[in-house]
């Protein structure tokens, strides 16, 4: 800045300078309105961890957090908890959603990127967004009426006859349980990863492709070498973000998974998972110890997913950035 | 060296696989649509939009009050979730490039991987705690702190899509740069972020975990933001869940008004989008 004061200023252009400043005013406070908006999104992120906190405060003084996350038993009314049938069901549900889902994602991303003509990929792409689109309470609907008497008079009964000498498919067809929540959660998460995967095979830069052609590839060969190993950070990356999708759904698996609170080795069987238990009976809890150890359940939910979201996050960024090279 | 003839096969047969997950992928959707149109139609009447729920067991009856319910949460979401969430949009895309910014996206990226059950655990203890009974600014407040994070990305998108020779033009013939960012960048994006309020409503209208424990649910009509409220979601499982034949037809019946609604707020925010990637 010059100093002002020593300058004889001309009154025409004292207004000027004066007209100038006001119009910085503007600008300033613009400026600031901005870094509060950016600051305010740090805050509810402060924000959203601090409630948790609050809420789960009272389950650390009741319980000792290993016996929390290695008992089986939970009996609400006896201030019983243990909550590993729900890390349980969580994972195995997660495992059937990430196992059939991310083959039949990327197969879709590959279809429309590589194979599809140009002209049928808007119209499957719309579909995709739908899917993300509808409801996670429709799904659960859908999945209570038609998929699991589905399972029960078909599914089941089919696998327990061909697989059942392992313990997974053993048990009577009940239809609701772990194989319904994994299921309804495949088609939850297939849009997201479908969607990445497309998004990420879009990268690859066609050179590459058509060097492995013209080196006598076939298109699947091509596909195998070169488009999918340079994709292979961000398709991890989709897998690990539909993974986090799954971990987290809660009503479609609630209405369908069973809600018994106990471990069996079969996929038939009724189980629980995390998002369910806490959809069941927060409202219903009485005792600020057992709203304590839902949300400290939420907690849990909320680190690992965190964890998963950075890490996806991170690589699908690496990716779509073209910093592929570096971390292949 | 394989053969010529197993390698097309393996092609054949990998081509064939990836169609035939494309087409996997597509059965549920086309069975919940079939479905939902098979036995919500026959549910669809006028007193499902007006009235009240009944009780079990009496014939009749609606759920009007969770329809309205249902647009009074995701209103009063908008009043929060609005202001924030385009503002930090439009701070992302302004002054986002530096390590601040790089932070402040880190954050709302990850935020939007939150599972919407936990965001519901997180209003009940900043507002039904607090406040000693369940409500709709519970809820409101949960739906919110799930928009925030989608629309903060999708408006850093619109306005980085404004074309800086716009920009400049407007500086260069003097207008201050908070008029330039309002009332140049700002509109030339605004059809791109009605988009992403389109689909961040759609998204929050079609939420049940959160409004579980916060807003509960209600037998009546409300329109008081410290009462609970019922919503078209949490009445759509309450429902599903019943033993009752009766309910159960209205469960699928207000499916089909949900998901009427969510897929009418798609198709409007895709066509925008259109429509305005043909204008530029």
């Amino acid at each position: 800045m010059l100093p002002e004061a020593k300058i004889a200023i001309p009154r025409g252009e004292a207004r000027r300078l004066r007209a100038l400043r006001r119009v910085n005013v503007g600008d300033s406070s613009y400026n600031a309105l901005l870094w509060f908006f950016g600051g305010s999104v740090l805050v509810v992120a402060g924000v959203i961890v601090f409630g948790l906190w609050g809420t789960a405060s009272p389950a650390f003084r009741a319980t000792s957090v290993l016996s929390f996350i290695t008992s089986t038993n939970w009996d609400p009314v006896q201030e019983s908890f243990g909550a590993l049938p729900f890390i349980y069901g969580t994972l195995v549900t997660s495992a059937i959603a990430l196992l059939l889902a991310v083959p039949i994602g990327v197969g879709f991303a590959v279809f429309l990127v590589e194979m599809a003509p140009s002209q049928i990929r808007p119209i499957v792409s719309f579909p995709l967004e739908l899917l993300a689109a509808i409801p996670s309470v429709v799904y659960g609907l859908w999945g209570l009426f038609v998929m699991v008497p589905w399972l029960r008079s078909s599914v089941e009964p089919l696998l327990g006859s061909t697989l059942g000498f392992l313990p997974l498919f053993r048990g009577p067809p009940l239809g609701l349980g772990y194989l319904a929540g994994g299921l309804i959660l495949v088609v939850m998460i297939l849009p997201t990863i479908a969607s990445i995967s497309i998004e990420v095979l879009r990268t690859v830069p066609s050179s590459l492709r058509e060097a492995a052609l013209a080196l006598g590839a076939t298109r699947w060969e091509a596909i195998r070498v070169a488009s999918l190993p340079y994709s292979r950070t961000g398709i991890l990356g989709a897998a690990l973000l539909g993974l986090g999708r799954a971990l987290g759904e809660t009503m479609a698996v609630t209405m369908v998974i069973g809600n018994s609170p106990e471990i069996h080795a079969s996929l038939f069987a009724a189980g629980y998972s995390l998002p369910a238990v806490i959809a069941n009976e927060f409202a219903e809890a009485t005792s600020t110890v057992h709203t304590g150890v839902l949300a400290a359940l939420a907690l849990i939910l909320f680190g690992i997913t965190l964890l998963l979201n950075s890490v996806a996050r991170l690589l699908v960024r690496a990716v779509t950035k073209g910093y592929a090279k570096a971390s292949t | 060296m394989k053969g010529y003839g197993r390698r097309r096969f393996v092609n054949m047969a990998m081509t064939a696989f990836c169609g035939a997950a494309v087409l996997i992928a597509l059965v549920p959707l086309v069975s919940v649509f079939w479905l939902l149109l098979a036995k919500g139609f026959a549910g669809l009447s006028w007193s499902l939009f007006t009235s009240l729920p009944t009780p079990v067991g009496e014939p009749g009856g609606g759920v009007g009050n969770a329809i309205l319910g249902t647009l009074f949460l995701v209103g009063l979401a908008c009043v929060f979730g609005l202001p924030i969430g385009i503002g930090t949009g439009l701070f992302l895309a302004e002054r986002g490039n530096g390590p601040i910014g790089d932070a402040v996206r880190f954050v709302t990226e990850v935020l939007s991987g939150v599972p919407s059950i936990v965001i519901g655990v997180v209003a009940y203890g900043l507002v039904v705690v607090p406040m000693h009974r369940f409500s709709a600014l519970a809820g409101a407040v949960a739906l919110a702190l799930l928009m925030i994070p989608t629309l903060a990305r999708a408006t850093e998108e619109m306005v980085r899509l404004v074309p800086s020779h716009l920009r400049e033009a407007a500086l260069a013939l003097g207008v201050p740069q908070w008029k330039t960012s309002l009332r140049v960048v700002l509109r030339t994006a605004l059809s791109g972020i009605v988009t992403a309020i389109l689909l961040s409503v759609s998204r929050a209208a079609g939420e049940t975990a959160p409004l579980l424990f916060t807003s509960l649910n209600n037998q009546y009509w409300n329109f008081r933001p410290d009462q609970p409220t019922a919503s078209l979601t949490v009445q759509i499982f309450n429902y599903a869940i019943s033993p009752y034949e009766d309910w159960i037809q209205k469960a699928w019946a207000s499916a089909l008004v949900l998901l009427l609604f969510v897929s009418l707020m798609n198709l409007t925010s895709r066509f925008l989008a259109r429509s305005r990637l043909r204008g530029a």
